[in-house]
């Protein structure tokens, strides 16, 4: 790409906000420098608690009181942002910078409509006639891709999809033309295909109008997407930066290379040669939500959440469910964890009926199959300590206390976390420490299968790869049967070894993870494959 | 220790902390400080308040020492308040704990019995039922623990329709445990904090209700207490107002000490509200 014009339109200069004091460090962001030019997109990359987001904050003069700027200049012309009050800073953002966030739902007003919304933007910074605002606002949507902009405009946020919503988002932050449009993980939230087209969208409009984008991202794969320069964080310091390139493909810290490294790769591994055993086959599996209907005649919404779904997981497999959001992935699993009632099908494990089992019986056989939660912090028991939350399941199946705590602390050592913290709380443990101990606690049981949602996309990049590595460790070791629910191909490329693609509450696709990469037959699965970001590189 | 350290910066929570202590001591040793029957003839009836003299605080319409009753009245309303309190949160507590966890059938069931408890004024029930079972102290404090109940139940039940769907409950459900564990010792304990802050103000309520009682000579006549010695002076509150307005006033000090108490507890429990 030719080199932007160099015409600097924000220089950030020594930025050090402070961090309140008790905090694991002094600064959340150290002596920050940046020059954000006309007509380029600069990504900010960092893992969480790295300041990143910080620097978008204070750009804005968006701080809370508790996080100070301590030194340094934010200029932008011939102001300094951090200097200038609450009322000249009003008159900045929206006109000059403009900003996106990550969850397009909280960041929409729910009791207005979209159209209502972008055209408060004109109604605040200027004086044109309603007629007017009500035409540019449409514009607006137009130019953001939404379908039926008109309908649009009159449509509360909860009616619009995600996808849509956050290029209502966008639309307000460009209506009026900001030449610095500032996005925090706008795509974080979204679904691979969406994804897709907003960094697409954001791409074409930077380059329409040569404003500048400082785009806040935790993923190498949009950075290797959209940005022109990189800067890379960690702990509140720049430890690197240059053009995409660069830093892409040769990495000088060591920080950046490991980030780089964790990145999965798209490529998977050569099949495992698998026993031919079935440990678990699921049929015709469907389960329906029905919503609202009520007495006096308004319609019952349906949902089809899954429609006939067949998996089969091979003894000693693990099995990858893959869609985007509302594809009934995790639905599918809670039914086979038996947290929900499937309406129809069977599940049979190890040679259990287990979709037949009902109250007691269900309850005895509960430890055949074993779940690890996404939420590293919703799903243990803030109150318990972790100890008591591994050994309860044995406890309640007649072991001894003792001899419950002395096999939670073997597991502890299993999923490498000292043997001697079990009477910790959870909260005294990170991110990723706690989905080991969720870890733990679905093997305390020793189940036939564990069923993994999501389990590792909350993480960030570095520790997800560890609890990956873990994983596949823990399979070998133990000979697991597992089935693994995600939403990225790249983590399910590197651990599964069949994968089943799911689309609206249907399997579309069933088969080895090698041969769907390498030749994916249904259109769906295409789709997907070629929407994950950065995968050129 | 937090949330203790918390309460303990709070100026209004201390204050709450040490009205309550002296209260409370002054329930402990009231047969120290005043080893007579409380109710028994100590002097001239009517005597006006006299620090210096043989009565404290005087003495009411029938002779007897008001200071003396208000130290064992102490006592009364103080285990009264204690007692129908945990009665109340008890039953809340189960109430609310079934129908928020199991939904359905069952939490329409109780919650259309909780409605009913709530749509009757609860001084008017309470009336009642001391009609039927009689005024000793015992049937009060019960009656007056069975009508404070649904509110309880209803803040129980929000919490944990909000709880029983966390990832760890449903982490509980897949390891096997039986529903009774997962409601209390999963649920429960995460549920606490708002419902003991609220039994402070059934604490108050229940105070208030039990003086309403007695002021209308509905309470137990034989045992010292606030509301009693309210009902007392009554018949003399046009000239010796004292009589009524000193266990008015002791009561006054109990129930903002309570609420004081729950505020502050509310504020350090509540992690959200530290920084307001």
């Amino acid at each position: 790409m030719s080199a932007p014009a160099m015409n600097p339109l924000v220089r950030i200069e020594d930025l050090s906000i402070a961090l309140p004091r008790g905090a694991d460090r002094p600064f959340a962001v150290e002596k920050l420098s940046l020059t954000l030019n006309a007509g380029e997109i600069v990504c900010v990359v960092g893992e969480s608690g790295s300041g990143k987001s910080m620097t978008a904050s204070a750009l804005m003069g968006l701080l809370p009181p508790s996080l100070p700027v301590r030194s340094g200049r934010i200029v932008l012309g011939e102001r300094d942002i951090v200097r200038l009050s609450e009322d000249e800073l009003r008159a900045i953002r929206g006109p000059e910078i403009g900003m996106i966030f990550q969850e397009p739902m909280t960041a929409l007003n729910p009791l207005r409509t979209a159209g209502d919304q972008i055209a408060e933007m004109f109604r605040a910074h200027t004086d044109l006639p309603r007629a007017e605002i009500e035409a540019r606002a449409l514009k607006l949507l137009d130019e953001v891709g939404i379908p039926e902009p008109a309908s649009a405009y009159r449509a509360y946020p909860h009616e619009l999809s995600g996808g849509q919503r956050q290029r209502v988002m966008i639309a307000m932050a460009l209506a009026l033309e900001p030449k610095i449009l500032i996005a925090d993980e706008p795509t974080t939230a979204l679904d691979v295909t969406i994804q897709a087209q907003i960094l697409e969208l954001i791409r074409d409009i930077q380059r329409r109008t040569g404003m500048a984008v400082l785009f806040i991202t935790h993923d190498f794969g949009v950075v290797a997407e959209i940005a022109d320069r990189v800067m890379v964080m960690q702990h509140g310091k720049v430890v690197e930066s240059g053009s995409a390139q660069a830093v892409l493909h040769d990495p000088q810290h060591p920080y950046t290379k490991a980030l780089i490294a964790a990145v999965p790769s798209l490529t998977p591994p050569p099949p495992r040669t698998l026993p031919d055993q079935t440990i678990a086959t699921v049929r015709e599996l469907s389960k329906t939500y029905r919503t609202g209907g009520g007495w006096f005649g308004r319609k019952q919404r349906v949902t089809y959440a899954v429609k006939s779904a067949r998996i089969s997981l091979p003894s000693q497999a693990t099995l990858g469910i893959v869609g985007e959001s509302g594809s009934g992935k995790s639905t599918l699993a809670r039914c086979i964890v038996r947290l929900l009632d499937p309406d129809s099908g069977a599940i049979e494990l190890g040679g259990v009926d287990f979709g037949g089992l009902a109250g007691e019986a269900l309850r005895r056989q509960r430890h055949l199959v074993q779940m690890v939660f996404q939420d590293p912090y919703a799903s243990l028991n803030p109150r318990r300590s972790v100890g008591d939350l591994v050994t309860q399941g044995l406890i309640a199946r007649g072991t001894k206390r003792a001899a419950a705590m002395a096999r939670a602390k073997e597991l502890f050592a299993l999923v490498g976390l000292d043997p001697a913290a079990t009477d910790r709380l959870p909260h005294e443990f990170s991110g990723g420490q706690r989905q080991r101990i969720g870890l733990a606690r679905a093997l305390a049981l020793e189940p036939k299968v564990l069923v993994a949602d999501e389990a590792v996309s909350a993480l960030d990049v570095s520790v997800q790869a560890q609890v990956l590595k873990l994983l596949v460790e823990l399979r070998d070791k133990l000979s697991l049967s597992m089935i693994f629910i995600t939403h990225d191909l790249r983590v399910a490329a590197q651990i599964c070894d069949r994968i089943a693609i799911m689309q609206r509450g249907e399997v579309v696709e069933h088969g080895v993870t090698a041969d769907i990469f390498a030749a994916p037959q249904h259109p769906y699965t295409q789709k997907l494959l070629s929407a994950v970001p950065g995968r050129a590189n | 220790m937090k949330a203790l350290k918390h309460f303990l910066m709070s100026p209004a929570a201390m204050l709450g902390l040490v009205l309550l202590v002296v209260i409370v001591g002054l329930a402990l040793f009231a047969d120290v400080l005043y080893p007579r029957d409380p109710l028994g003839l100590a002097g001239r009836p009517l005597q006006w308040p006299n620090p210096a003299g043989r009565f404290l605080l005087g003495t009411d319409a029938s002779g007897r020492d008001i200071a003396a009753q208000i130290a064992h009245g102490a006592r009364t309303t103080l285990l009264m308040g204690i007692v129908s309190t945990l009665i109340a949160i008890a039953i809340g507590i189960v109430i609310g704990a079934l129908a928020g966890f199991y939904g359905g059938l069952t939490d329409d069931v109780l919650m259309r019995l909780t409605e009913a408890f709530q749509t009757l004024p609860n001084f008017i029930l309470l009336l009642v039922l001391v009609v039927v079972v009689g005024s000793n102290m015992t049937a009060v404090t019960i009656a007056i623990g069975v009508v404070s109940w649904p509110a309880v139940a209803r803040l129980t039940r929000a919490e944990f329709l909000t709880l029983r769907n966390r990832e760890f409950v449903q982490a509980c459900r897949t390891l096997g445990l039986t529903n009774r564990w997962i409601i209390f010792r999963e649920v429960l304990p995460n549920a606490l904090a708002p419902i003991i802050v609220y039994g402070s103000v059934v604490m108050a309520t229940a105070i208030l209700l039990e003086s309403a009682l007695a002021f209308l000579d509905l309470s137990d006549p034989n045992i010292a207490s606030w509301g009693n010695l309210i009902g007392q002076g009554r018949k003399v509150l046009r000239s010796e107002w004292y009589v009524s307005a000193i266990p008015g006033v002791a009561i006054l000090l109990t129930i903002l000490s309570v609420s004081l108490v729950g505020q502050g507890l509310n504020d350090a429990l509540n992690p959200r509200l530290r920084n307001r």
